[in-house]
């Protein structure tokens, strides 16, 4: 048994670290938190000189075919740095999306400027602030063009194309692939819990787009794009965790109180303790999901829902309790603790709630039929 | 990344599977798997005999204390094979039980401190389970603080006098010997006046009381030690050394991977598949549903905690510390699925007859043996306590003893 990642693939992420360590300290964050940039042109640059966005596409469409596993690794350390990058949206969502669904002339036409990173993608699915659900999707397709709206879209406002799931007239949901760079979509920025990520409204009226994958499978497409995003989103909560962890701990051993350092009274030690635990239990199932996810697994859909749950949990602790942890100073604007507060927020409504991943993963368990 | 055994690994694992077909105790698997959670069911037979019978066949056939040297009744074998022998074992490792204590803790301390000779006298016969050790650590004050134990030892001549009191100590009613942390010198700081002995069980002046625990059980014991001789050859290791033979002893408690480590989920699933609630069964109810999402999560998370020291081992390189979270998480959920399982039934779950109660009453079993999971071989504080120190690096708390000779500490009675 080998349940690690092999050197190569921690190579990268070290170089990828190196990058992001180098580019993206949190001042580049609030650059984004505070100013009117909608994401940090500087690191996602970096990002694309080091190849990333080609991570898993291949060689045939302007790839590296670097593969999965690598690509967890890169979203752990984009996590960890809280990179205010449309990364997610153009590699866990427009490329999957082109790569599991598209034709071989999509696939050609949009792959190759997704890799180089010369087009930015990003999904417009959600319409409403009830929990996504098929009946729910009122955005029409008809005769390839668009008409209505979504509420919130990733990095809507920089997005060049979008993966948008429609109601197709006559055949249900399907999706269906949007060039926004037209006057037929109109784009306005809102306000969101985490401002260091875009977004926005979008509005199409009448936009020509094309279908992708198969028509009225869209829900289907979704569940599995889902699925997949999931284990990479879940990466991003691990990595954030186990920074807002560290945040917590070596402001405990460096904060005085009652003439000790905090990090020496049991009531803060059980609290970090308990944020730790809650990290290693959602870095094996990431792990365990990396591997489904590499391999394509029969597990997968059981896999991402347990590695999104407890990342889910492990990130909204930790980033929770490093607040805790900072006492007062960790309710100022100034300490940084806000940032993971804002991201683990973010990422656990991102691919719809805790909840929604919950019913996901009972829905996977093996059933006893007997009982049933 | 890969899940599939090393060639060598395969077939290491064939040899086992092999033997196990041909010889393991089959009409055991039925009762054994079976038993509730705190007691073993061997049908007919005596626990005890059954236990001990099965590990002198597995130690005739070499397959006794795996990682052991083969002079001292082991196979040599690498810490990647002991794991895989504990899977092929299965269910049929539960009659181990009874030897854990000994194999695990007391032989490594016996290999590290103990003579040649009584390392060849002692060492085989533990390993086939024909004598059975115990270990006599906690007492009655000392629990989480270990190293403030009382029970003295005193030289007299060529001999020690022990008197005191041990408590918890697992199996020591069928205890052939055990090992023994004695305080010899109380006029010195707290963990430099202790020295490490083994016993002889039988030897006169040890009185053993089982303790009646709150599930009714009574796996543990109080051991009193009354002007009990011990000579100096059953020392180990210097006088005044004894806590770090004890750390060697503790070092050494069994990495509980392989065998896997029980949550109660398997049995809180099967049971909401089937149980009525509402107008569906339990497992449609949302409520239901989250926790048991949360339980899968968590258990799925020690398992593939596990598979990582296991895949370090495979590879020869120590399994990191994420495997100090096992007892610490399986505990406390063993406890809440315990609790909700009977929720769901209603008031009828109070019964614990297991002839009447839903699912041969396991839930209540584990409802009245889980509060010790969160106690015994560390609570959850103490669990905590390390994982802040020695992985976070968290600064140690203050202590009031701290320095003090033994005899000056605040004992509060």
């Amino acid at each position: 048994m080998n349940f690690d990642f092999s050197d190569d693939e921690k190579l990268v992420r070290d170089q990828i670290a190196r990058l992001l360590a180098d580019r993206c300290p949190t001042s580049v964050v609030r650059q984004v938190l505070e100013g009117e940039a909608a994401y940090a042109k500087d690191v996602w640059t970096g990002l694309i000189e080091m190849g990333l966005t080609a991570t898993c596409i291949p060689e045939a469409y302007g790839g590296v075919a670097a593969g999965y596993l690598t690509l967890c690794l890169v979203a752990e350390q984009l996590g960890a740095h809280l990179a205010p990058t449309p990364f997610s949206s153009s590699v866990y969502f427009a490329t999957e999306a082109l790569l599991e669904f598209g034709t071989d002339a999509q696939k050609q036409r949009w792959l190759p400027r997704l890799a180089s990173g010369e087009l930015i993608g990003t999904l417009a699915v959600v319409e409403s602030g009830n929990e996504l659900t098929a009946d729910s999707v009122q955005l029409i397709a008809n005769n390839g063009r668009l008409s209505g709206s979504k509420l919130v879209v990733p990095d809507g406002n920089i997005a060049d194309v979008a993966i948008v799931l429609a109601r197709d007239t006559g055949v249900g949901l399907s999706l269906y692939l949007a060039d926004l760079r037209t006057d037929s979509v109109t784009r306005e920025r809102v306000e969101t819990v985490d401002p260091t990520r875009d977004s926005a409204r979008l509005a199409f009226a009448d936009c020509e787009a094309d279908v992708l994958g198969s028509p009225g499978a869209g829900w289907n497409h979704l569940e599995r794009l889902y699925d997949r995003a999931a284990v990479l989103i879940a990466f991003e909560q691990l990595g954030g965790a186990q920074s807002a962890l560290d945040m917590a701990v070596a402001y405990a051993k460096e904060r005085f109180a009652f003439g000790r350092p905090i990090g020496s009274f049991q009531a803060l030690k059980h609290m970090m303790a308990d944020m730790y635990v809650a990290l290693k239990l959602a870095e094996s199932n990431c792990y365990y999901a990396a591997w489904t996810l590499a391999t394509n697994a029969d597990d997968l859909p059981l896999a991402a829902a347990t590695a999104r749950v407890s990342a889910t949990q492990a990130y909204q602790l930790c980033s929770r309790d490093n607040i805790q942890v900072h006492g007062g100073m960790g309710f100022t604007w100034e300490f940084d603790c806000h940032l993971y507060y804002r991201r683990s927020n973010y990422l656990t409504l991102q691919l719809g709630g805790l909840t929604s991943w919950e019913n996901k993963l009972v829905d996977a368990l093996p059933r006893d039929e007997a009982a049933a | 990344m890969d899940f599939n055994d090393t060639r060598e690994e395969s077939t290491y694992r064939a040899e086992a599977r092999a033997w196990l077909d041909e010889n393991a105790p089959q009409h055991l698997l039925e009762p054994l798997s079976s038993s509730t959670f705190g007691g073993m069911n061997t049908g007919a037979e005596d626990p005890l005999e059954a236990s001990k019978r099965w590990q002198l066949k597995k130690a005739e056939a070499g397959w006794a204390c795996l990682q052991w040297p083969r002079e001292y009744g082991g196979r040599g074998a690498t810490p990647i094979q002991s794991v895989i022998w504990n899977q092929e074992e299965g269910v049929y490792a539960k009659l181990s039980g009874t030897f854990i204590i000994g194999q695990g803790m007391c032989g490594p301390t016996m290999m590290a401190y103990a003579s040649e000779t009584q390392k060849q006298r002692y060492l085989p016969k533990l390993a086939s389970g024909e004598e059975v050790w115990c270990q006599l650590f906690s007492e009655p004050h000392s629990g989480s603080d270990l190293a403030g134990l009382r029970t003295r030892a005193e030289k007299d001549g060529d001999e020690w006098v022990v008197n005191g009191q041990k408590i918890w100590t697992s199996g020591a009613d069928h205890s052939d010997y055990g090992i023994l942390i004695t305080r010899t010198d109380p006029t010195i700081a707290k963990h430099k006046g202790l020295t490490m002995f083994f016993v002889d069980m039988k030897s006169p002046g040890i009185d053993i009381r089982p303790i009646k625990q709150i599930n009714g059980q009574s796996g543990f014991n109080e051991v009193y030690f009354d002007n009990v001789r011990l000579a100096d050859e059953q020392r180990l290791g210097e006088v005044g050394e004894g806590w770090s033979v004890s750390i060697t002893t503790l070092m050494n408690e069994r990495l509980a991977i392989g065998g896997g480590i029980s949550t109660g989920f398997p049995e809180i699933k099967e049971l909401v598949d089937a149980l009525p609630l509402g107008v569906g069964k339990a497992i449609d109810n949302q409520a239901v549903r989250s926790k048991l999402a949360d339980w899968y999560a968590k258990a799925a998370g020690l398992r593939n905690t596990a598979a990582r020291s296991i895949s370090a081992l495979s590879k020869g390189e120590t399994p990191g510390p994420e495997n100090s979270i096992g007892k610490l998480v399986a505990g406390t959920i063993m406890q809440d699925i315990a609790k909700f399982a009977m929720d769901l039934q209603g008031f009828g779950a109070v019964l614990t007859d297991p002839e009447v109660a839903e699912g041969a009453a396991r839930f209540q079993a584990m409802l009245l043996r889980s509060p010790a999971v969160r106690i015994e071989g560390g609570t959850d504080q103490i669990l905590r306590n390390i994982i802040a120190e020695r992985v976070l690096g968290l600064p140690a708390d203050l202590r009031a003893d701290k320095g003090l000779p033994f005899d000056e500490i605040p004992t509060g009675n």
